[in-house]
């Protein structure tokens, strides 16, 4: 917690702040190994004839959740389908209870004037959330929409969770999942990602979600999703990537980290502490792809997750930035991307990638809304976003993925040098007005990475407290 | 030996006194005076005057301590043998239908013949306490030995000692009155304020139409000047009861003193008997007294509405019946609150309730309206607590003789989050 946060939950501090009209962080809970997806009543809503009420009870119930749902016949029976106890509820009954999360399955829209159901769910409701609750809207991706009416309504959810994600404060959260017709059973992963603490910092984002290339059994371990699967993380001696190796261990893969031989004994410290391996090597280096596809065949007969986090910043105004400087950025974050995925995924079926295989991105929020002094480093990380666009479709024959994370402000060692100002203004601007902690970023990683998460493809989510930048 | 096959238990009728508003009609009769009234009017009825019955079991809610065998002293009042044997029970609002089973249960094992099952309360003339810190005191000062330790202790006692205190209607683990209880259910089942007068309204109207007709003649005996229940407004209407202000729940409550059972005063007994001793003194058996079934539920974390015992304790009941909810012609649900009866009907057509909280495959689904307290319920005629379960099984069991047979089903709620629920079939 940084030292305005700390000050601002003070009573006194609480106090000036509300006088003084001051940005109310508060403590966002975290998600600690053994915790349920998530604590306190989750109400569950949704416009009628949706198709997703079934399949959100399900993970509910999967999930050991506690669920309310209005009294309606069609919600009520899908949550007894599900073996859900969920109480009834009325808008008269919300006067009494504290939500964790509230669910809208607004699948059942399918002309403007039924987007009247938001307000009649979320209007008596909104007000009854807990701190850090989490607002899950799920749609139809506009584009897969039977008629045009349908996807004008479909399209417009984007405008309310973003909206509602700026009004609601208090540490919570909104986000919109559109789920393709078909990809109904492939919600779980994603469902309990932003239902839990693990998305503590997400807020505001779009995440689609269609048929998976494969399938969870039934019996899948939420807690060790990793179990048996070999994932490599660049840029993991520090920081952000440390998170990451470190996260993508505690869920139960093997994790080799990657870094430049300068920092080889920061990463060894990194993979002993994990159990996983070390391999330092420089990936601008000609010979990089060709050498990681063959130690990751060598040493473990292929990858399941790759994550792309090795990055560098070399800022400066453009007219002052040399030719090194910008060479340097884009080689790093956008060009070693390419050539090593190039070289994970080629050889067809016998690709190093395993089949079901990861790749996920970082990509930051720089490259979406650019950065003055970041030319080189916003055109490395919007090139990212669009490796995350270009190589999804290619994997998706593989049963693989691909997408990208883009952290916003972040508390990092390189974060700290930022002047304050600069700093102040990076976390406060932001719906949470907060910064983010590298488990944050680590965490929506390990989201991508899950088995779970076969159908989600080609995303870009951002990891910044819904930042006012580039929204 | 082996015991005796059970046997039917029979209801042969009952009698109460008309029920009156708290501090009216009754406000100077006792607890003791009021079922001694009830019981002798239905000696006179059953012509049962220096009879020997097996079993008087009655109860009262609200009791003085000198009340502690109150049954019992009311039998030695009335003019029933002073041989008959009587005991006191308390089950809050279901004392009166409990009496019932524990009666119906000896006849049917064949351990009586015939019994007396009933409850009375007065809510007028209530039990007020010593102030429990000067109770302290005079236990302290009873304990010491000398008179100037007495002295000493009675010098403990200050001027606010002599507020007395007053038994108070709100459960003692959550600190809630039972209408702040049922209005949480209420609002969580969505029961509507004009669902819950229109139903007020209807008790009104059929309580009187049964009047009216004489329904009541051989169910009641007048007392001190009244004839019928005092809360019962035969005008009863829908826009009347619109105006009233809610009483429970906040402003936007929706429970207000009309859909809501008043304070009341009163006694009810019904007599039950074997079918051998109908027979003997030439009685006509009104119905029978089937089966019964209790439930709790753990209101006190919240888990479960406080007054939502019946409906779990029906489907046990129907289940070990082999009957389904539809399988009755008369219903006899006890209107606590509107809302209860409400909020009940609701659970038992909802999935999730029926499915995950009874264990049922299906709900139990909707009852025919038209069958439910047809003779008018507790929000017209008044409840005094213990009293009601008496009210009820007698007014069943002759409205089902009345019909020319039938089966019906008795649900009560009760304080503690318990119910208590029956069959009579005739």
């Amino acid at each position: 917690m940084d030292r305005y946060t700390q000050l601002v939950n003070t009573p006194v501090g609480k106090a000036v702040a509300k006088q003084v009209g001051l940005p109310k962080p508060v403590p966002l809970k975290r998600w600690v190994p053994g915790a349920k997806v998530i604590e306190g009543k989750v109400l569950v809503g949704g416009a009628p004839s949706g198709r997703l009420s079934g399949p959100i009870c399900c993970v509910l119930a999967d999930a050991g959740a506690d669920v309310a749902t209005p009294l309606r016949p069609d919600l009520r029976a899908a949550a007894a389908e599900a073996g859900l106890d969920a109480s009834p509820w009325t808008p008269k009954a919300s006067i009494d209870h504290r939500y964790a999360a509230l669910v809208f399955d607004a699948t059942g829209i399918t002309e403007s004037a039924q987007l009247e159901q938001l307000h009649a769910f979320f209007g008596p409701t909104i007000r009854q959330v807990g701190t850090c609750a989490r607002v899950i809207v799920l749609g139809t991706p506009p584009g897969s929409a039977k008629k045009p009416s349908e996807r004008v309504a479909q399209r417009a959810l984007e405008g309310f969770t973003r909206a509602m994600g700026k009004e609601i404060g208090r540490g919570a959260t909104v986000q919109l999942v559109y789920v393709e017709p078909g990809a109904e059973d492939a919600i779980a992963g994603t469902l309990r990602f932003f239902l839990s603490p693990r998305s503590a910092f997400v807020s505001g984002q779009v995440v689609r979600v269609g048929k998976p290339g494969g399938t969870v059994a039934s019996d899948f371990d939420w807690e060790q999703p990793l179990a048996g699967k070999v994932a490599l993380v660049t840029g993991a001696s520090r920081g952000i990537g440390a998170a990451i190796a470190s996260t993508l261990a505690r869920d139960g893969a093997h994790v080799v980290g990657l870094d430049v031989p300068a920092l080889e004994d920061d990463l060894k410290a990194v993979a002993e502490g994990i159990g996983g391996s070390a391999l330092a090597l420089d990936i601008t280096d000609p010979d990089a792809p060709r050498a990681i596809a063959s130690y990751l065949r060598r040493e473990h007969r292929g990858v399941d997750v790759v994550v792309h986090n090795a990055g560098i910043t070399r800022d400066r105004t453009l007219g002052r930035m040399d030719a090194d400087r910008w060479n340097a950025v884009i080689s790093v974050n956008l060009c070693s991307i390419e050539r090593i995925t190039d070289a994970l995924i080629a050889g067809g079926s016998r690709a190093v990638l395993n089949a079901g295989g990861r790749i996920v991105c970082v990509s930051s929020i720089s490259g979406i809304a650019g950065n003055a002094g970041q030319t080189n480093y916003a055109t490395s990380k919007a090139g990212v976003i669009g490796v995350v666009n270009a190589y999804a479709p290619e994997v998706a024959k593989r049963g693989a993925t691909i997408n990208a994370v883009a952290p916003g402000f972040i508390e990092t060692q390189m974060t700290a040098k930022v002047p304050l100002a600069i700093r102040e203004a990076g976390r406060r601007m932001s719906s949470l007005s907060q910064g983010g902690l590298p488990i944050d970023v680590a965490e929506a990683i390990a989201w991508f990475a899950s088995p779970a998460s076969g159908g989600v493809n080609g995303n870009v989510v951002r990891v910044c407290g819904q930042s006012l930048l580039g929204a | 030996m082996t015991p005796a096959a059970p046997r039917r238990a029979v209801v042969l009728g009952g009698n109460r006194i008309p029920f009156a508003r708290s501090d009216s009609a009754y406000k100077k009769a006792s607890n003791q005076d009021m079922l001694t009234a009830a019981l002798d009017g239905l000696v006179e009825r059953f012509e049962l005057a220096g009879e020997r019955l097996g079993d008087v079991v009655a109860g009262a809610v609200l009791k003085h301590s000198r009340d502690f065998n109150l049954t019992r002293e009311c039998v030695l009042g009335s003019r029933l043998a002073p041989e008959t044997p009587a005991y006191d029970i308390q089950q809050a609002c279901g004392t009166g239908l409990e009496a019932a089973i524990l009666v119906a249960n000896k006849i049917a094992l064949g351990q009586i013949e015939v019994g007396v099952a009933g409850g009375v309360d007065t809510t007028s003339d209530a039990p007020l306490a010593l102030n429990e810190d000067l109770r302290s005191i005079l236990l302290d000062a009873n304990r010491e030995r000398s008179t100037q330790g007495r002295l000493k202790q009675l010098l403990r006692v200050r001027p606010q000692h002599l507020a007395p205190a007053i038994p108070r209607n709100e459960e003692p683990r959550t600190g809630l009155s039972m209408g702040a209880h049922q209005a949480r259910t209420a609002a969580e089942w969505g029961i509507s304020r004009e669902a819950q007068d229109e139903l007020a309204m209807r008790s009104h109207l059929n309580l009187a139409a049964a009047y009216e007709r004489g329904f009541q003649d051989d169910l009641i005996t007048p007392y001190l000047g009244l004839e019928r229940d005092q809360n019962l407004r035969p005008d009863s209407s829908l826009e009347k009861l619109a105006k009233l202000k809610p009483v429970f729940g906040g402003a936007d409550g929706t429970m207000t003193a009309g859909n809501s059972t008043p304070l009341s005063d009163g006694a009810a007994v019904a007599l039950l008997a074997s079918e051998e001793w109908a027979k003997e003194r030439g009685l006509t058996p009104l119905a029978t007294f089937v089966d019964a079934e209790t439930a709790a539920v753990d209101y006190v974390t919240g888990r479960e509405g406080l007054l939502m015992a019946p409906a779990y304790a029906v489907p046990r009941l129907l289940e070990r019946n082999g009957l389904t909810l539809q399988d009755f012609d008369l219903y006899e649900i006890h209107e606590a609150f509107a809302s209860q009866v409400l909020s009940t009907l609701a659970a038992w057509e909802d999935p999730v309730f029926c499915t995950q909280r009874l264990g049922l495959k299906a709900p139990l689904g909707a009852i025919d309206r038209s069958k439910l307290n047809v003779n008018g319920s507790s929000l017209a005629a008044g409840h005094p607590f213990a009293a009601t379960g008496g009210r009820i099984v007698a007014a069943l069991a002759k409205a089902l003789h009345e019909r020319g047979g039938g089966r019906g089903l008795i649900s009560i709620c009760a304080a503690g989050g318990q119910g208590v629920v029956a069959i009579l079939e005739a």
